[in-house]
């Protein structure tokens, strides 16, 4: 979900992400901090090592403590669901003795159960995922553009009108959604209740709402001058759109496809209740019901899942850090 | 001397040399212009010919209004891109109509559910209703005669394609009474195929196998003549309903025992007893399900206690991950400190680990006979960490805030990063103590940058919908309450819990009324956020 309260955020994530724009924002200074305080360091180490260990646990010993604390309050849940993964005995009783054992069968019977198709869900999860990531991004582009670089009336209405359907998550109207889902399925079985391809339209009806203002602020950093002077040169507005714009907001446009597959793939309400049938249910639906029927009995197979599914979250996420983190600023998504 | 004087020249001539390149930018930027119109028109195709499509189906159903509303859409989308000019619309139309129909549509429709009484039971209209009460009490007319069918199939609708003892072809759908046609006969004299329409043949029938033994087709417009069904899917025989509609007076009567149900005006059809007829049929009931909602004891006191305890679990979500991580910001604001970059990456995984799967394992950490917490850390102790009202309120809260920490603690550092040193280094000249420094310069500059993000944070908190349904679904349930409402649950899960939940029927009437009610509130609170924020002002 991005910040609805604040239009400078869009542009200073722009200051941040965009490299013709980048100005004296504040993530220079930060980038710079550590350097001058590093060459700093090393001039003042010798007098550091002189220093009694009173004097340096006040300084930055207790702050290695509470570090220590918290890496463990932060990666301990992560290692539990690791470690249980690894288990083979199965059950939730038996996963409490971490890394005792380290043996893959779960993660092979993960794959052969035909009642609770893994595969199929991991697959569903990508493509909902990607194609949603690739249309939010395709209509945010274009509506972004419009509101950033022409002049039209109803504009200020249009902006007004996207900030204020924002503040409703899609997920409130979830009941409508079910009973316009079935009746369209009614009609077209092919995009109504029970199908991906429905689930997926449903999802880019909330894409404008939800990442056109962070794109929109982007767009204003990119100098206007540039379009005008491509305009003198000749190219139409769809070749100064996709040929020469899409490719300086590239930035922005990574960071809301990743936030949105991000999203979608976290995304259970309107995902459990348009699809029903295991085939075509999305991890977060599936794994859900999977463990919640018989938690403990299914723990050491589910964390195999769950291992298995977080892993292109947080590759992708970890990745691209640096760019959410602007984008965060920006709005939060979890 | 003169040799140099070309040389010294030639920067100056430089720019010159572009214009040859002219032209040849501008036959690539034709060419360009060429495969432009090609995609459009391709692009332009497809829409129209799924609209075509779209429409060509609805003729068929006779949806005359989705009808005209997707013909207008279509000549209003063709004119917009094959108009010179108009281009904001250009570039909004694609956006705006997904937006149209799945934002404001569904807001629009939500709003309308909540004066229904729509939900189990009362589904449709009222003729589906009649024809579905007549269905539900079919019976086997006990010497009806084998009628030798075709099961067939026409754009997802299945009929009946039947020949009767007489050896007349007739040809009906659950929608469409039987009517005589032309069909192409077998050896028999059984009618197998009949053009628009294809035949299921063996497999297909096994495979709708639960499809085709649910058609019944009636004999005529009056569904009290009966309806044809299909054991077998080649022979079929007469059903009739042991109820009776009687248009005039619009009631049913009970064939065998001779009971009178009439409208009673809630939208079923009920008897001097009381008893109600099943499915009844969807009406307008005003202001019915809000009514319910605020005076209706047995609901009123749950949803009372599950507003506060959504306010409660928004505000302490947000205080407790935003001072966690604004302490941690200030912990490793120290540029002595070596290490802080591993601290950082793993301080982040909570956030990078979808947050779905955080609470699942969380379910699993917090079991009460075999969690880790009980077991290994309070060596075997049996506390109902999600099973006791306060406690499953604090691991929410706890999972909660292991969940946000990091994203606190990210634009913390970010914001106190961004606040010039100067600052402080003159509060400290000026002889402020590092205290009053933060709290009286560094906090509030802070405050200003991270405001935004809070009261965004809130408005996510206030429905997060995944960490309690997954972690408590809402429970310990309130098993005093009239609705399926627990200790932990907020509004949104409350309203999923009436539309979808297991336990208790599906009242989509009475949950659209509670989403109403958050879309109220969260109006609201946006709404005094931008006040705060002066973000219209800055709209341009």
């Amino acid at each position: 979900m991005s910040n609805p309260f604040n239009t400078e955020q869009g542009a200073q994530v722009g200051d941040r992400l965009n490299p013709l724009v980048a100005g004296s924002g504040p993530t220079d200074r930060a980038a710079r901090a550590p350097r001058t305080v590093q060459t700093a360091d090393g001039r003042l180490l010798p007098t550091r090592r002189r220093r009694s260990f009173p004097r340096w646990f006040a300084d930055t010993g207790w702050r290695h403590l509470i570090g220590v604390v918290m890496l463990v309050f932060a990666a301990f849940p992560l290692l539990y669901v690791l470690s249980a993964s690894l288990n083979p005995t199965g059950t939730l009783v038996g996963s409490n003795q971490l890394f005792r054992v380290v043996d893959f069968s779960n993660y092979v019977e993960l794959f052969q159960r035909p009642q609770q198709p893994y595969a199929a869900w991991f697959l569903n999860s990508l493509v909902i995922g990607l194609v949603t990531a690739a249309g939010t991004v395709f209509l945010g582009a274009l509506a972004a553009y419009a509101f950033s670089r022409l002049r039209f009336t109803g504009r200020r209405v249009g902006l007004l009108t996207l900030l204020l359907v924002q503040m409703f998550p899609q997920l409130l109207g979830v009941v409508a959604i079910f009973l316009l889902m079935s009746g369209i399925g009614e009609i077209f079985p092919q995009v109504g209740i029970g199908t991906q391809s429905g689930l997926i339209l449903v999802y880019l009806g909330g894409a404008l709402g939800v990442n056109t203002y962070l794109m929109y602020g982007f767009f204003n950093t990119i100098p206007v001058s540039i379009d005008e002077a491509a305009k003198l040169d000749g190219a139409s507005h769809a070749q100064i759109f996709f040929g020469i714009v899409l490719r300086l907001v590239a930035p922005i446009l990574a960071v809301v496809g990743l936030l949105s597959f991000i999203g979608t793939f976290s995304e259970f309400v309107i995902a459990s209740i348009m699809l029903t049938d295991p085939q075509t249910q999305t991890l977060a639906v599936g794994l859900y019901q999977f463990v919640s029927q018989e938690t403990s009995r299914n723990w050491a197979i589910f964390s195999a899942g769950a291992v298995l599914a977080a892993i292109p979250v947080m590759a992708l996420f970890l990745y691209l850090q640096k760019y959410i983190i602007g984008g965060l600023t920006a709005g939060s998504v979890k | 001397m003169t040799s140099t004087t070309p040389g010294a020249q030639q920067p100056i001539l430089a720019p010159p040399a572009a214009p040859p390149s002219r032209p040849r930018t501008a036959a690539r930027s034709h060419a360009q212009t060429v495969r432009g119109l090609l995609i459009k028109i391709a692009l332009l195709g497809l829409v129209d010919a799924v609209a075509l499509f779209a429409m060509f189906v609805l003729v068929m159903r006779e949806s005359w209004l989705i009808f005209a509303i997707a013909a207008v859409v279509t000549v209003v989308i063709n004119v917009i891109y094959l108009r010179p000019g108009w281009l904001p619309a250009k570039y909004l139309a694609p956006g705006v109509f997904f937006l149209a129909v799945f934002q404001i549509f569904i807001v629009g429709y939500s709003g309308y559910i909540a004066f229904t009484n729509y939900g189990d039971g009362h589904n449709s209209t009222k003729e589906d209703a009649i024809e579905s009460i007549i269905a539900n009490s079919l019976t086997r007319v006990p010497d009806s005669p084998a009628y030798r069918v075709t099961v067939v199939e026409q754009f997802g609708t299945y009929g009946f394609l039947v020949t009767d003892p007489d050896g007349e072809t007739l040809l009906g759908t659950p929608d469409q009474p039987l009517e005589e046609v032309d069909a192409e006969e077998d050896s028999t004299g059984k009618a197998v195929a009949v053009t628009g329409w294809t035949s299921l043949g063996f497999g297909d029938l096994l495979a709708n196998q639960s499809i085709v033994v649910d058609l019944s087709v009636p004999l005529s417009d009056d569904p009290n003549d009966g309806a044809l069904r299909t054991p077998d899917g080649s022979s079929a025989y007469v059903y009739t309903s042991d109820l009776v509609y009687d248009e005039a007076a619009d009631s049913f009567t009970d064939t065998t025992g001779g009971e009178v149900y009439v409208d009673g005006g809630d939208g079923a059809f009920v008897n001097d007893a009381g008893r109600e007829l099943q499915p009844g049929w969807k009406i307008d009931v005003g202001f019915e399900n809000f009514q319910r909602a605020f005076t209706n004891e047995d609901i009123r006191g749950p949803l009372l206690s599950v507003t506060l305890w959504t306010f409660a679990f928004a505000i302490l979500s947000v205080a407790s991950t935003f001072i966690l991580g604004l302490f941690l910001a200030i912990v490793f604001n120290a540029p002595h400190m070596r290490g802080k970059k591993i601290y950082r990456v793993i301080m982040v995984l909570p956030y990078a680990f979808p947050g779905f799967l955080s609470a699942l394992v969380f379910l699993g950490l917090f079991n009460e006979q075999f969690g880790f917490f009980n077991q290994v850390l309070l060596g075997g102790a049996s506390i109902p960490w999600l099973t006791d009202p306060w406690l499953a309120k604090f691991s929410i809260l706890f999972v909660n805030l292991w969940l946000g920490f990091p994203y606190m603690f990210l634009i913390c550092t970010g914001a106190l990063q961004s606040i010039p040193e100067e600052l402080s280094e003159a509060a400290t000249v000026d002889g402020a103590r590092p205290w009053a420094v933060f709290r009286l310069i560094k906090f509030p500059l802070l405050l200003v940058s991270v405001a935004p993000l809070l009261i965004s944070s809130f408005a996510f908190n206030f429905n997060n919908f995944n960490l309690i349904y997954m972690l408590t679904g809402g429970g310990p349930r309130d098993v005093a309450a009239g609705v399926d409402a627990g200790a932990t649950d907020i509004l949104i899960t409350l309203v999923y819990k009436v539309a979808f939940g297991e336990g208790t029927g599906r009242d989509y009437g009475l949950a659209s009324a509670f989403a109403i009610l958050i879309f109220l509130i969260v109006a609201t609170v946006s709404i005094v956020s931008f006040r705060q924020t002066k973000a219209l002002e800055e709209l341009n």
